[in-house]
C-alpha cells in the first residue's frame, strides 16, 4: 500500500518506491526471483566488465550513440521553436527497446538463465528480445495479444525468423496488458529456470528502475549533444509514454542536479485514442486513478469497482492501462507534464514528419511529434524542443496505408 | 466465530462469486448495474458447508487474474459480465454468515478492487458482514503495513500465501503475519488442476511447521488439489486442503439447477473416499486440534 515517502524521485527507497508509487504486488511465488534479480542487477551494475560488454554491444551491434538531428524543414514549416530529433529510430531493430533488451539479456546470461520470456505490444520489444536471444544463444518465448499480432504482423514474422516462439494471447482485450498477464503466469510456473525480460519501466521492483537505467543513455547522450550544438539546454523534451521506458530514459539525466536541468520542461505524451470516454484512450493521467496493476502501484484506467478498463490507441505500444510508477511520481510532484495526442493528430504527424524530413516515425513516437506540432508554432524561435523519436514506422505501414488510403500494387 | 477445521484434513472450498457457469438461467444471464443476484453462489456455498466444507473462500472476480489458470479466468470473466462487484460479494458474505454461523468465511481477492473500495471501508464492511479472514493473492508481507493495521483494527484474520520458492526468512514473516491458517501453495504455478500432488508440497509444509508449530497455526495446502486421492495425500502432512478449480469447473459444466447438488455430492465423495470427521480420528491422532 502507499507507504507515503517523500515525492522526490531521487530518494528511492529500498522497496523500489517513487514517492508513493511503485513497490511489489505479486504472487508470493515470484518474490524469491525478484529478490534474486535485484541482487544480480546490483552486482552487475557495479561490475565494470558487465558495463564494458554492454557498452560495446550498444555501440557496435545496436549503433549507439544515436544522432541528435536538427529538423530544419519541420522547424521552418511550423515557424516557432527550433526542433531536434533524438534518433532512437536509427537503432538496430528500429526502436529504443534494444537498449533494455541488451542489458537484460546480458544479465540473464550472467545469472545462468537460458529460457527467456517477454511480452510485447507493438512487437518492438519482442523483436529486440528475439534479436538479443539469437545473439546470445538463448531460448526465447514472446507473449503477444492476438489483436496486436494482427496489427503488427510484420514484427510477428521478424520474431519467428529470429527463432523466437510467439504465443498469441486471446484473453481480455488481446493487447499488451493481457500479454503481460500471460508472461507473468509463465514466470510463476517456470520461475526456477526462466528470466522475464520485461519491456518497459513497469511492473514490480526492480524492473522500473532497471529498465530506466538501461535507457538512461538516451538522455545522457542528448544532454551532451545539445550542449555541443547549441551551447545550452533545450526548453523542453517531448517523449511518448506507453509504459514509459523511452520517456524516462530521455528525462532521467535531466532530473539530476546538473546546472540548468531544473529549467528544462519534460513533456510526456500519452495516447488520446478516439475520444475521452473510458475505454477509448490510454491517457492514464487524464482518466486513471492510483491503483495496483501487474505488480506496481501507479495510475490505472479502471472503473468504479476497481476493474481495469479496456483501452484504445492506434498504436499498440501505447495501448496500455497503467503507466510506469516513476512517471506517476513525476506527475504528482509536477516535475514532468503529461498530455495526450489523439489518433487523428498522430496520423497527421506521421505525414508531416515524412514529408518535411523524410523520416517515417513509429505511431508511438508520432504522439510526441503531434504534441510538438501543437506547441512549437506558439514558441519563440530561440526556444529549443527535442523530440525523443523512439522508433521507426516501417512496422506500421499497413495501418498507415489503410488510415490514409495509400494505394499499393493494386492502386493507380 | 473463527476459522475452525472440524475434519482432518480440513476442507477449504473456493468459489468464484457471481459465476453461474456456461448455462445460466435466463434471469441470470448478462446484466450490469445495480445489485447482482448472487443466489446461485449462495446456494452452492450453503450446499458446500452442509456437505462438510469448513471454510468458504469467496473469490472476488477481477479483470486481470494473473495468478489464475484458465478455469478461474473463465469464471471471473463470466462473473464480471454479469456485473458482479465487491459490494455484492460482501452482501453475499453477510447472508452466508446469517445462515451458517459456524462456517469459516474468507474473502479471496486481488488487491485493486479492494484499493478502489478503500481499504478502511473494506475491512469495516467485511467485519460487519461477519467475514473471518481475507486473502489477497498479490499482497506480500513487505507491502502489508497499512493492510495489517486495518485488519487488526477490526479483528479480521489476514491469510498469506507461502510458496515452494519462499526462502526461510520469508516463511517466518508469512507465518508471523498470518492468522486463521497459512496457505501453502502446492507447486510453483498458477491455479488449476494437476494429476498428482507434488512432493514439494510436503517439503514446504515441513518447512512451515518450524514457524507455525508453537502457535498451533494450521496449514492449508492448495493449487491443483482436485480429488479425494489428493485430499487424502494432503492429509498425511497438512491440516487442510483447498479445492478451487475442480469445483469451479464442476459448476461451469453443471446447469444452475444441478450445480448445488453436484458440488454437495463432490464434497461428500471426498469424505467417503478419504476425509474423516475430526472426532473419529481424534482418538488416533496426537496432533492438537487445528484452530485459530
Ligand atoms: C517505438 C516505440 N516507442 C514507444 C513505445 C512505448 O513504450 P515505452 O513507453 O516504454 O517507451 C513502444 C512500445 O512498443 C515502441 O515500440
Amino acid at each position: 500500500m502507499a507507504t507515503m515517502l517523500s515525492p522526490d524521485t531521487q530518494t528511492q527507497s529500498k522497496a523500489g518506491r517513487f514517492g508513493a508509487y511503485g513497490g511489489r504486488y505479486v504472487p508470493e511465488t515470484l518474490m524469491a526471483a525478484l529478490e534474486e534479480l535485484e541482487h544480480a542487477y546490483a552486482e552487475a551494475k557495479a561490475d565494470a566488465a558487465f558495463q564494458a560488454e554492454l557498452d560495446l554491444l550498444l555501440k557496435d551491434f545496436a549503433g549507439r550513440p544515436t544522432p541528435l538531428y536538427f529538423a530544419k524543414r519541420l522547424t521552418e514549416s511550423l515557424g516557432g521553436a527550433k526542433i531536434y530529433l533524438k534518433r532512437e529510430d536509427l537503432l538496430h531493430t528500429g526502436a529504443h527497446k534494444i537498449n533494455n533488451a541488451l542489458g537484460q539479456g546480458l544479465l540473464a546470461k550472467r545469472m545462468g538463465k537460458r529460457r527467456i520470456i517477454a511480452e510485447t505490444g507493438a512487437g518492438q520489444h519482442g523483436v529486440a528480445t528475439a534479436t538479443v536471444c539469437a545473439l546470445l544463444g538463448l531460448e526465447c518465448i514472446v507473449y503477444m495479444g492476438e489483436e496486436d499480432m494482427r496489427r503488427q504482423e510484420l514484427n510477428v514474422l521478424r520474431m519467428r525468423l529470429l527463432g523466437a516462439e510467439v504465443r498469441g494471447v486471446a484473453s481480455g482485450s488481446k493487447t499488451l496488458k493481457d500479454a503481460v498477464n500471460e508472461a507473468l503466469r509463465d514466470w510463476v510456473t517456470n520461475v526456477r529456470n526462466t528470466y522475464y525480460i520485461l519491456g518497459s519501466a513497469l511492473g514490480p521492483h526492480p524492473y522500473p528502475t532497471m529498465v530506466r537505467d538501461f535507457n538512461r543513455i538516451i538522455g545522457v547522450e542528448m544532454r551532451q549533444q545539445i550542449l555541443g550544438k547549441e551551447g545550452r539546454l533545450p526548453t523542453a523534451i517531448l517523449a511518448c509514454v506507453g509504459g514509459g521506458s523511452n520517456a524516462i530514459g530521455a528525462f532521467h539525466e535531466f532530473l539530476s542536479d546538473l546546472p540548468g536541468n531544473d529549467k528544462v520542461r519534460l513533456i510526456g505524451v500519452e495516447a488520446g485514442g478516439r475520444g475521452k470516454t473510458l475505454g477509448d484512450h490510454a491517457a492514464r493521467f487524464e482518466g486513471g486513478v492510483p491503483g495496483v496493476l501487474q505488480g506496481t502501484y501507479s495510475y490505472v484506467l479502471q472503473d468504479e469497482n476497481g476493474q481495469v478498463s479496456l483501452t484504445h490507441s492506434v498504436s499498440a505500444g501505447l495501448d496500455y492501462a497503467t503507466v510506469g510508477p516513476e512517471h506517476a511520481a513525476l506527475h504528482d510532484c509536477g516535475r514532468a507534464e503529461y498530455v495526450s495526442a489523439d489518433d487523428a493528430h498522430v496520423m497527421e504527424a506521421v505525414v508531416k514528419l515524412a514529408r518535411t524530413e523524410g523520416i517515417l516515425p513509429a505511431l508511438e513516437s508520432a504522439h510526441a511529434v503531434a504534441e510538438c506540432i501543437r506547441i512549437a508554432p506558439n514558441m519563440p524561435s530561440h526556444d529549443i524542443l527535442v523530440i525523443n523519436l523512439s522508433g521507426r514506422g516501417d512496422k506500421d505501414m499497413g495501418i498507415i496505408a489503410r488510415e490514409l488510403n495509400i494505394q499499393g500494387a493494386q492502386g493507380h | 466465530m473463527a476459522i475452525q477445521f472440524q475434519h482432518h484434513p480440513g476442507l477449504v472450498v473456493y468459489l468464484s462469486a457471481g459465476d453461474t457457469g456456461l448455462t445460466p438461467r435466463e434471469s441470470h444471464a448478462g446484466h450490469a448495474g445495480g445489485a447482482v443476484d448472487l443466489s446461485l453462489t449462495r446456494e452452492i456455498a450453503l450446499a458446500a458447508i452442509d456437505a462438510g466444507a469448513d471454510v468458504i473462500e469467496i473469490g472476488v472476480p477481477y479483470s486481470d487474474p494473473l495468478g489464475d489458470g484458465p478455469v478461474i479466468q473463465r469464471a471471473s470473466e463470466r462473473a464480471l459480465l454479469r456485473g458482479t462487484r465487491l459490494v455484492d460479494v460482501l452482501a453475499l458474505a453477510a447472508e452466508l454468515r446469517a445462515a451458517r454461523p459456524q462456517a469459516g468465511l474468507v474473502i479471496f481477492s486481488y488487491l485493486n478492487p479492494i484499493l478502489r473500495f478503500g481499504l478502511p471501508a473494506f475491512v469495516d464492511a467485511a467485519a460487519a458482514a461477519g467475514v473471518d479472514g481475507v486473502l489477497l493473492i498479490d499482497m506480500i508481507v513487505e507491502e502489508a503495513g497499512e493492510y495489517l493495521a486495518e485488519m487488526k483494527r477490526v479483528n479480521l484474520a489476514p491469510i498469506f500465501l507461502a510458496a515452494p520458492t519462499s526462502p526461510e526468512e520469508r516463511l517466518k514473516a508469512i507465518v508471523e503475519h498470518s492468522q486463521g491458517f497459512v496457505y501453502a501453495i502446492s507447486r510453483t504455478g498458477i491455479t488449476g488442476q494437476q494429476k498428482d500432488v507434488e512432493t514439494g508440497a510436503a517439503a514446504l509444509v515441513e518447512r512451515l511447521r518450524r514457524w507455525t508449530h508453537w502457535r498451533g497455526l494450521p496449514i492449508a495446502v492448495g493449487f491443483g488439489i482436485s480429488n479425494a486421492e489428493h485430499v487424502a495425500q494432503v492429509g498425511k502432512f497438512a491440516d487442510a486442503a483447498v479445492i478451487g478449480s475442480a469445483i469451479v469447473e464442476l459448476i461451469e459444466r453443471s446447469t444452475e439447477e444441478q450445480a448445488p447438488e453436484a458440488v454437495s455430492r463432490f464434497i461428500r465423495g471426498l469424505f467417503t473416499q478419504g476425509l474423516h470427521r475430526q472426532h473419529e480420528v481424534q482418538a488416533l491422532e496426537q496432533r492438537e486440534p487445528a484452530s485459530l
